[in-house]
């Protein structure tokens, strides 16, 4: 199964973004590199913006992630509770 | 007194209706194929445009209200770095010559972009497509404003930054993304997104973006990482903007099958020649690396690429002509060019340097298969020129392949040691190509590709009829101080001046 991924800036807004996504998807890894972290999962990533806001300890926007968000890869599909990457193949 | 009802909150889905498809209706006194009479001619058949869907369903409103959040965030680094003397705090001088190719290379291609994108905007009947390809279109605005912007405070302090715009029009290496973004937008609104949208923003923008970007990161330029990562988060909407039409056009009708795969084979072709200026900047321009060239091929063409045409597979795309034979060449090409770049940069307006023993050392460890079995022995080569007091200049022109207008430094497919060269008689003019990808994209257009604005052709034609002086007043460079070897340069020497200073006195 190919790797769907997603690449957020290195930050206090994405840091629970990333903790919510790897608690939510138990096969998703985390990768540092300079100034970013990339997150990728084989075949499919949820975020979800309940997780994110049980961190955050405020309401979440699930657009509010394109003001960090570097790169992704997979089909998108996104609606109010979550944003989900995908392959078919 | 009225107690105000606090209306509930549309949903995503309704409010992506409300303030997309609902904005479009059905022309009554003008026939359709008047208003918009460029989608039918490149014989891609649509049957139903609502089928059309941005998976971010981002409205207008939200739009302005994200970007307008990125742009302060953009602003107050680019500040902070012109208040704090962070033309400094880059790890090495050398490193600029990646910034000033990014500049004059690049930053244009924003530009072409965004104006690519305004007119199929308008061009295109889907009120979801014409969303967004506006918004993408003031995206890309936004990506060359931020990034001259960025890049401005170089220019008070390190030379080649001065003249990007006359470099855009006027120099050679910088016609390599100039005839991409050319190409592309005269070409059909549908070749168009699939050369940028998909091809490009999908399939190669991540190495571009992704990597380079962090490698600013790491070597200390806060402007570049700033406007970088800026961009890209554009980004991750464009490319799936490019995604979702590539599989919209393969939904509406199986006769499209073949015209999509043809602009794939093409356009990921011209991509990938492309970026072989950023393979050179990767492996060569970075003091401090994050990762290869061939490293960043490995993870975002070969696995990230392959995923996706492995998934693309289910409409009977298939991988790109010339895959196999791009993942075989990042191995070679970044020191290709660069040996090219060397070569010639008496006529470039940013410095090129003789790799270390330390930068040596880790390109081969890096290139373990090749850089050292075929480069080592160039640069040895021409470093022994260099400290014998006849530093190596190719004081000939660059043959530039026709197509991609790179100079025709490239091997033979499978023979690193063969220089690969193409010719085409077409109507009485020879045509020369640094590959058979580069030979068959202009078989398929030839009268197209006839029509190329090649640099090395103008610097005989008028105003400078072949003056090398004459010619490099008129791209606005000053021989020797924007150019050559960054070793002994003025740049260099500011620099190294100013860190003294800032050291002393911190």
């Amino acid at each position: 199964m190919s790797n769907v991924f997603i690449a957020f800036q290195a930050n206090e807004d994405t840091r629970p973004i990333v903790e919510a996504i790897l608690a939510d998807n138990p096969e998703a890894q985390a990768e540092d590199q300079p100034a970013m972290v990339r997150v990728f999962a084989p075949g499919h990533m949820t975020i979800n913006r309940s997780s994110i806001e049980d961190l955050i300890g405020r309401d979440f926007d699930l657009q509010e992630l394109h003001i960090n968000l570097i790169t992704l890869s997979g089909h998108v599909e996104e609606d109010e509770e979550r944003l989900t990457l995908s392959w078919d193949a | 007194m009225d107690m105000q009802v606090k209306q509930p909150k549309l949903g995503i889905k309704e409010r992506y209706s409300l303030l997309t498809r609902d904005l479009g209706w059905e022309p009554s006194y003008q026939a359709k194929e008047k208003i918009f009479p460029y989608t039918h001619y490149e014989g891609i058949k649509i049957h139903d445009w609502d089928k059309w869907e941005d998976p971010f369903r981002l409205t207008m409103d939200a739009y302005w209200k994200y970007q307008a959040e990125k742009e302060r965030k953009f602003y107050a680094i680019i500040d902070a770095h012109a208040q704090n003397n962070g033309h400094l705090n880059i790890t090495d001088g050398r490193y600029l010559t990646a910034i000033k190719l990014f500049l004059q290379a690049i930053s244009p291609g924003e530009y072409a972009a965004h104006k690519g994108f305004a007119r199929i905007g308008r061009e295109f009947e889907g009120v979801g497509t014409q969303v967004a390809c506006q918004m993408q279109s003031l995206d890309e605005i936004r990506h060359a404003q931020t990034q001259i912007h960025a890049m401005s405070n170089y220019n008070k302090f390190y030379n080649g930054f001065h003249s990007f715009a006359d470099a855009r029009d006027r120099i050679w290496y910088t016609s390599v993304p100039r005839s991409f973004f050319d190409d592309a937008m005269s070409g059909g609104p549908f070749e168009f997104i699939t050369a940028i949208g998909f091809a490009f923003e999908y399939v190669l923008t991540n190495l571009l973006f992704v990597p380079f970007m962090s490698g600013a990161a790491y070597n200390g330029d806060m402007a570049t990482v700033t406007f970088g990562f800026s961009a890209q988060s554009d980004e991750a909407r464009h490319m799936t903007l490019g995604l979702e039409c590539i599989k919209f056009m393969l939904e509406q009708d199986p006769d499209n099958l073949p015209i999509v795969q043809k602009w794939l084979d093409k356009w990921f072709w011209r991509g990938m020649r492309m970026l072989t200026l950023v393979g050179a900047m990767m492996d060569y321009m970075l003091p401090k690396r994050v990762m290869s060239w061939k490293e960043a091929w490995q993870v975002y063409g070969v696995e990230n690429g392959g995923a996706l045409f492995n998934d693309l597979a289910r409409y009977g795309v298939r991988v790109p002509k010339g895959w196999d034979v791009a993942n075989e060449a990042a191995e070679h090409v970044s020191h290709q060019l660069m040996l090219g770049l060397y070569q010639w940069c008496f006529g470039t307006s940013f410095h090129a340097w003789i790799p270390s023993e330390e930068d040596m050392a880790w390109l081969s460890e890096k290139y373990p298969d090749t850089f050292d079995r075929y480069y080592r022995p160039r640069w040895d080569h021409i470093r022994k020129m260099a400290e014998a007091g006849t530093p190596y200049q190719n004081l000939g022109l660059a043959q530039l392949c026709n197509t991609c207008q790179l100079p025709a430094v490239f091997t033979e497919p499978g023979d690193p040691t063969t220089h690969c060269h193409r010719e085409v008689e077409f109507e009485g003019e020879t045509y020369h190509f640094c590959s058979d990808g580069c030979r068959d994209i202009f078989l398929e257009e030839p009268q197209k590709y006839v029509q190329s604005w090649l640099p090395m052709p103008q610097l005989f034609a008028e105003p400078n009829f072949g003056d090398v002086g004459k010619w490099m007043e008129w791209v606005g460079l000053k021989p020797g101080v924007d150019n050559g070897d960054y070793h002994g340069s003025q740049d260099e020497a500011s620099f190294e001046a100013w860190k003294k200073h800032q050291s002393a006195t911190a």
